[in-house]
């Protein structure tokens, strides 16, 4: 089969907020919706499970329509081949875990031995056989986790939709349970997509992400570029990069009010440029030579980020600077002092605006 | 009685302003029973339990009482799950009219049954014409009576359970394929049972005390549709002794039934 094996274009329209996404998987792909609390990743989610109907657009998968407003057809969530992991797993708490996980598998029809025999395989495959005759209440947060999962998988869904399926675990669980579910999305072999908001679990698990903001699509790509090409504040800040927009001519990037970033990239017109903050040189004095490389800068604020201080820069351009403890004792940096700011060019990396 | 003992150990001065009328209430609420306890003839009391027409009495009420919690169970819980779950033009008003049975007098109760199921009734009419099947002064009657007083107290306590039960449970179990009748009966109904075993607990009570809409609607007949509060009525205008042995009986079983649902029913909707 060619073309993607998702393929939807999500359209909600509710009070004061319009989810408006497009939407492709293709079989064995893991998809990340990334994006802040309240941008619309979990309504997303909601429409790919028909959960929440959609109001415009529509969604195929595997050739089969499951949701199109136009011509009113809606296929009911509970004839749809997908398994969702929901955020706080929601196992049902009067079953034990190998009821939880044959649910599915006795709802498609198969007998109640065939059903438990499924059910027991699947907990073993995510290493729970001992604890198949546990109430969810008897299990931990990593244990109810991936008992979310076998019994999501169980049904052999065409469809797999995870609900920040890490948020509810602590810090070393997390670690745990993320490779863990890294080794069965590689192995699930049709779609997959993950709502989250924490980038490292996007990373770790997805093959593409999606970068929903108040519920568009902000920017989408495999995780190289996202991390290295940043187009909004959000993923910047994500990836931990400062992003400016300006004018590209040659080697120079201009931005706001004379100041300019030198960079390596050659291009002209619009473009983003982004330099890490230990890629910022502060000087106490306006230094000598090329001028439109420096701009100068109000101190905002300064704290400890690991082993360096991380300097808040106001004025033209607002960015923030990493510099080592040495560095900040030499030039006694207090809120509200003026100092010069200047970007080696070989660490920035400058990128057109229009794709 | 543990939860006072508790409250004790924490060393709380309870306000007088409060404590006094709490006591009073207390007092207000046991001195009847008390005095039921001080005037019965505990000598006598074995041959008269064992009366003939008290047992008849008490294996009626116990009889339709069940029957009449059967009867509020099959109609109750499906009626608090779509006024819990569906929105519905109308909801406030049909949930308002449902509730009705808890301030209507059950004597007025029992006239509005005999008047739309009696034989003249429209629908006791059409029964008996068509079925040959009467309503009103027979066991059926009681049945229904009870029923008809006691079916609020489920349908509020079921539609508490499922307002409080995550239906996001019920999402979950459609995602893996279950439909609605399936979801309801594997998933909600097993989530919100504590709270349909509490509605019926205190349903299957009201029933077993129902006295003013069985009286105007089944009558009076030993046997038939005399149940233990009837014979309590009955017994005071012959033998007050008697009336208080039959009333000792319904009290036991009273206090056991809400002793066992003590927290329910002080934490219940």
């Amino acid at each position: 089969m060619t073309g993607p094996l998702l393929d939807g274009h999500l359209v909600v329209d509710r009070a004061g907020f319009r989810l408006d996404v497009r939407l492709r998987v293709a079989a064995g792909e893991v998809v990340a919706l990334l994006g802040p609390n309240g941008a619309g990743k979990t309504t997303a989610l909601r429409t790919l499970a028909g959960l929440h109907p959609l109001t415009a657009g529509w969604l195929r998968l595997d050739g089969v329509e499951l949701d199109r407003p136009a011509t009113r057809s809606f296929v009911r969530p509970e004839r749809r081949p997908v398994g969702v992991v929901f955020q706080d797993y929601l196992l049902f708490p009067h079953l034990t875990a190998r009821d939880n996980v044959a649910f599915g598998p006795r709802r498609q029809g198969l007998p109640r031995r065939a059903a438990r025999e499924r059910a027991t395989d699947w907990l073993g495959r995510v290493g729970l056989t001992a604890h198949a005759g546990r109430r969810p209440r008897q299990l931990s947060g990593g244990q109810a986790q991936r008992v979310a999962l076998a019994r999501a998988l169980a049904v052999q869904p065409t469809l797999l939709l995870l609900d920040e399926p890490l948020a509810a675990l602590d810090a070393r669980t997390r670690l745990d349970t993320r490779a863990h579910l890294h080794r069965h999305l590689t192995d699930h072999a049709g779609a997959a997509v993950l709502v989250t908001h924490d980038p490292l679990d996007a990373l770790a698990l997805a093959d593409r992400l999606v970068i929903v903001e108040d519920g568009r699509v902000v920017q989408e790509g495999d995780a190289g570029t996202v991390t290295t090409r940043p187009r909004t504040d959000y993923v910047a800040r994500l990836v931990g990069l400062n992003l400016h927009r300006g004018r590209a001519e040659g080697r120079l990037v201009h931005l706001a009010d004379g100041c300019a970033v030198p960079t390596t990239d050659r291009l002209d017109g619009d473009a983003f440029v982004v330099f890490p903050p230990t890629a910022v040189t502060l000087h106490p004095e306006r230094p000598a030579g090329d001028a439109p490389h420096t701009w100068p800068a109000t101190v905002a604020g300064v704290h400890r980020h690991g082993d360096h201080l991380r300097v808040q820069l106001t004025g033209p351009v607002s960015t923030v600077a990493d510099v080592t403890p040495v560095v900040a004792a030499g030039l006694r940096l207090l809120p509200g002092q003026q100092i010069w700011a200047t970007v080696a060019a070989d660490a920035t990396r400058a990128y057109p605006v229009d794709h | 009685m543990t939860a006072p003992a508790r409250r004790r150990g924490t060393g709380q001065r309870v306000p007088v302003a409060l404590l006094v009328p709490a006591a009073l209430g207390v007092l207000f609420l046991v001195l009847p029973l008390g005095g039921l306890l001080l005037r019965t003839p505990w000598t006598s009391l074995a041959p008269r339990l064992t009366a003939p027409g008290v047992l008849t009495a008490l294996r009626l009420s116990v009889q339709c009482a069940t029957l009449a919690t059967l009867l509020c169970l099959a109609l109750g819980v499906p009626l608090a799950w779509l006024l819990a779950r569906v929105e519905f033009p109308g909801r406030r008003w049909v949930r308002a009219l449902v509730t009705v049975p808890l301030v209507l007098p059950p004597v007025v109760g029992g006239v509005a049954l005999l008047l739309v199921f009696g034989r003249r009734g429209p629908v006791g009419g059409w029964l008996d014409a068509t079925f040959g099947v009467t309503l009103p002064f027979t066991t059926t009657g009681v049945v229904l009576a009870e029923a008809f007083v006691a079916m609020p107290f489920l349908i509020i306590a079921v539609e508490g359970a499922l307002r409080g039960a995550d239906h996001r449970y019920e999402e979950a179990a459609a995602t893996l394929g279950a439909g609605r009748w399936t979801t309801f009966t594997r998933i909600t109904l097993p989530l919100v049972a504590p709270g349909v075993a509490a509605g019926a607990v205190l349903c299957w009570a009201r029933a077993l005390g129902e006295f003013g809409a069985t009286i105007t609607f089944a009558g009076n007949y030993p046997g038939r549709t005399q149940t233990m509060p009837l014979a309590v009525y009955l017994a005071l205008e012959t033998d007050v002794e008697a009336a208080v042995v039959l009333s000792l009986v319904l009290l036991t079983v009273s206090v056991l039934i809400l002793a066992g649902l003590r927290d329910r029913w002080i934490t219940g909707p």
